[in-house]
């Protein structure tokens, strides 16, 4: 087991005990940091491990959740509406990823960031525009159906379900990270031109990193709708796909387990200073340009470094050749 | 077979108004080493470019064993087999040394793309990965970062991780440039050695290397063909003396 696994088994145990504790921290605030540390998850999969800056990333989460979203409320009823609902959200958050990832791979740096940008534009407007989306009003009451048999009506059964989605997703991402694909990617990252003469074409891989990195957004996204029984045109906008790369990079990007911290981290302080009211915002600003400032590994990225330090200092010094030593004849 | 592994005909490149290659017409015999040599500004690198894809030619054609190769891309022409090194050290300075020799040993699995699967599946290619260091001296070094090594242990990383691919046509770009002289001969053994049932096509400014290892050697200047012929030939040919230092003696470094 790596590091990061045990830490992820820790997380998991803690929250398996969540619901036992209502006066400590609520269900539902447990699961927002799982749809939105799961959404970070997804963006970091770009971010960290092609260099892609994407801000389209919300018209992935809002995408599925409207797919997933409108299906439920006509089939929710049906005993496979659930599993039948998040794959289509999920799908549909694949194929936005495919068109828009493949228009804008072709350029690099703010080219690339700006044409995503442009493109979830589109889809915002679509998402005002379509009936089926509610335009405005965006979904509401959206049924949680049922999975195997329970009902998902009641938090406590969602909370679990949640959890155990959550898992599954954390540890796709994990999984691609560290497959014969994630070797390839990292090498396309390290040194694009080189792999491109070792025979792989950069392009695909980083094609089929942000379509992957689309879809794992979208199952947040489907895990959203289903918890909160909501879509509203704010999961499309552009302010979402800022605070995924806020909460990516608080986090620490390209770490594993720091997007679920820089999600935990922004979801809760807008939750807990929400009293304070549109303040949150600058509170939030505030703690950004700090980390940007002085912990630009972001939280995990840092602890990462500074163990990573002690364990070079705590190491020996290698060996020395010995000196040469004029022999006396 | 084509009668020569690697041919360009009337390849030409032009930036602008500038022609940095202008109808070249080059031909590497099979299982040769062939130098390309010229002063800076001779079109050596561009040429290179052209071959390996960088660059779009202007006009011309590049024909591997018969086959013409123009349009393809450069992700192509490496699976083809003509794989090429960087005048300045290309590795995947994160990865581990052993690792960066297993990305490239990692093609023949096929299984660049699937992202369901362990990367514990790449062990299999550890052991070949380690032969391919010892045969280049850097297995002790195997765990090192690629950063972390000194510049010519990252050629030499280079070199095993192209030979990798065992790829029937090598484009070494300056393989010797920057290298203290230690380095130098063990790199230049080492060419002599992968030379063995491949054609090599080289771009040196390194006069003694060229002299020792090279069959063929192309003269370039300003992007033109000057001369072509062994190392001897070439020496004594009048406008290669006057384009080397003026009638200057063709030795030594020309940096």
């Amino acid at each position: 087991m790596t590091s990061t696994q045990k830490i992820f088994a820790a997380l998991v145990l803690a929250a398996l005990v969540v619901p036992f504790v209502p006066g400590l921290i609520y269900p539902i605030f447990v699961m927002k940091v799982m749809c939105y540390g799961l959404f970070a998850c997804a963006f970091n999969l770009l971010l960290g491990f092609t260099g892609l800056v994407s801000f389209a990333h919300a018209a992935f989460l809002g995408t599925a959740g409207y797919v997933t979203g409108a299906l439920m409320i006509r089939f929710g009823a049906h005993p496979l509406g659930v599993p039948a609902a998040f794959a289509a959200g999920v799908a549909a958050a694949a194929l936005v990823g495919f068109a828009i990832g493949g228009l804008a791979i072709r350029r690099r740096g703010i080219y690339f960031a700006m044409i995503t940008l442009a493109l979830s534009q589109i889809v915002y407007f679509l998402a005002v525009q379509f009936r089926w989306t509610g335009g405005e009003d965006g979904l509401q009451g959206i049924p949680r159906g049922s999975l195997l048999g329970l009902d998902l009506a009641s938090d406590t059964v969602m909370y679990y379900v949640a959890l155990a989605l959550f898992c599954a997703g954390f540890l796709f991402v994990e999984r691609v990270v560290h497959s014969p694909f994630g070797q390839i990617l990292q090498a396309v990252r390290d040194n694009e031109a080189r792999a491109t003469s070792l025979g792989y074409d950069a392009g695909r891989f980083q094609l089929l990193a942000f379509v992957l990195s689309a879809a794992v957004a979208g199952y947040a996204g489907a895990l959203k709708a289903l918890v909160f029984g909501l879509v509203s045109l704010n999961d499309v906008s552009l302010h979402t796909s800022t605070e995924v790369v806020l909460m990516t990079l608080l986090g620490g990007v390209g770490t594993l387990l720091g997007p679920l911290v820089g999600a935990a981290l922004v979801v809760g302080l807008q939750n807990y200073l929400a009293t304070i009211g549109d303040l949150v915002t600058v509170v939030i600003g505030l703690i950004f340009i700090v980390c940007v400032s002085f912990f630009r590994r972001g939280l995990v990225g840092e602890f990462l470094h500074w163990r990573r330090r002690r364990a070079e200092r705590a190491r020996p010094l290698p060996a020395r050749e010995p000196p040469v030593v004029a022999k006396v004849a | 077979m084509a009668a020569h592994a690697l041919e360009t005909r009337g390849l030409t490149k032009a930036f602008g108004g500038f022609t940095a290659v202008r109808d070249v017409d080059l031909a590497v015999r099979r299982h040769a080493i062939h130098a390309l040599i010229g002063p800076n500004g001779a079109g050596k690198t561009t040429f290179f470019n052209l071959l390996t894809k960088v660059h779009k030619p202007t006009g011309g054609r590049i024909l591997y064993e018969g086959a013409d190769i123009t349009a393809e891309s450069s992700a192509a022409i490496a699976r083809r087999g003509i794989v090429r090194s960087f005048q300045i050290s290309a590795t995947f300075p994160h990865m581990s040394v052993r690792d960066n020799v297993r990305v490239a040993l990692q093609r023949r699995l096929g299984t660049q793309y699937r992202f369901w699967q362990s990367s514990r599946s790449l062990a299999v290619l550890d052991d070949e990965a380690m032969r391919l260091l010892a045969d280049v001296g850097l297995a002790e070094a195997a765990e090192a970062q690629a950063a972390d090594l000194s510049y010519g242990r990252k050629r030499t990383l280079e070199i095993a991780t192209t030979l990798a691919l065992d790829p029937p046509l090598l484009l070494l770009d300056e393989p010797t440039q920057g290298m203290a002289i230690d380095d130098v001969d063990r790199i230049k053994r080492l060419i002599r050695r992968i030379a063995e049932g491949r054609t090599i096509l080289m771009v040196e400014h390194n006069m003694s290397v060229v002299a020792d290892l090279c069959d063929t050697i192309t003269v370039l200047q300003r992007g033109e063909i000057l001369a072509e012929g062994s190392y001897a030939e070439v020496s004594r040919d009048p406008a290669v003396r006057a384009a080397y230092l003026g009638g200057g003696h063709l030795g030594g470094t020309h940096g």
